[in-house]
């Protein structure tokens, strides 16, 4: 992963090379394949395949934004990262405090 | 360094481009607020389906499998797409964008018979709200992917009518960064919704 990324780095200047494009576009199927894989064949208990299928989700999440959308090439002052770092906080805070609330309020349950 | 070297030769134009770029990356920030709504809203729902029909015993996911690839595929030669404008080939930038819409197209053909179906089945909007939360969610990523389409057909249009300009450039790095987001975002519609449903 460190040798990719390093060699990613290299090429910032041209906004990706196709090298790193086919990299993200192989390691977005394999994301794909692995969670897959465990739930159609029931591989493994429920709160795994929960980690399992989270786990790679984010994975493939961060291999898009690494080799698809170049964050890491983003010239300095890096206000994309940094408003996508609020946003990931926001989505976070809504998304867990809304199971967090819900779970211990079901009345309609 | 380099980086900003490169690009200082054409200031004052590529820098009203690249903050034009920076005000659509602030847009992507506020619809991640969207989902983050509607996966907030599908989460808490997911167990209210009212006596009626679940989502695991209508769910195809032989059609979903196809359509994630499709998605994913597409994201990738958007991606191709840039490549080729940054090489300065028209006719390959215009080939990855008709393919990359072409497949967001096939991707929404698979969306529209999946959701016929589910209402063949008797699970429409108004069924439980489980259902409601599923197609809203659901469907406001479809929304979001058919804009997309018509907004890269346009830009096809003007390429091909005006070349790789400044102006074109910046219009095609940001189709290809929502193409990317909508992909993510898709990501977490298969894990969450249909992954996590049928398991």
């Amino acid at each position: 992963m460190a040798s990719q990324n390093h060699s990613h780095e290299e090429t910032g200047h041209t906004h990706g090379s196709l090298k790193s494009y086919i990299i993200g576009f192989v390691l977005s199927i394999v994301l794909t394949i692995i969670p897959l894989v465990a739930v159609m064949n029931d591989m493994f208990n429920k709160s795994t395949t929960i980690v399992i299928i989270l786990v790679t989700a984010v994975l493939q999440f961060l291999v898009q934004l690494l080799f698809f959308m170049h964050i890491r090439e983003e010239d300095k002052p890096r206000y994309n990262s940094i408003s996508l770092i609020f946003a990931i906080l926001l989505l976070l805070t809504i998304v867990i405090g809304s199971i967090w609330i819900m779970t211990y309020n079901q009345v309609a349950v | 360094m380099s980086q900003a070297n490169a690009h200082s030769h054409d200031h004052g134009h590529h820098d009203q481009e690249s903050l034009k770029q920076f005000g659509f990356w602030l847009f992507m920030i506020t619809d991640v607020i969207l989902f983050a709504t509607l996966f907030a809203t599908f989460v808490v729902l997911r167990g209210n389906t009212a006596s009626g029909p679940i989502g695991a015993e209508l769910i195809e996911m032989n059609g979903i499998i196809v359509s994630t690839f499709i998605l994913l595929t597409s994201s990738f030669t958007s991606g191709l797409a840039l490549l080729s404008m940054n090489k300065g080939d028209k006719k390959g930038l215009i080939l990855w964008l008709a393919v990359s819409a072409l497949l967001g197209l096939s991707f929404i053909y698979l969306e529209v018979n999946e959701f016929i179906h589910l209402v063949h089945e008797g699970a429409n909007i108004g069924t439980s709200a489980y259902w409601s939360a599923f197609f809203t969610l659901v469907g406001t990523h479809g929304l979001h992917v058919s804009i997309g389409i018509v907004w890269m057909t346009a830009i096809i249009f003007q390429i091909a009518k005006r070349g790789i300009t400044p102006v074109t450039k910046r219009k095609v790095n940001i189709i290809s960064l929502y193409w990317h987001f909508l992909d993510a975002v898709w990501i977490f519609v298969f894990s969450i919704v249909y992954l996590m449903e049928v398991m």
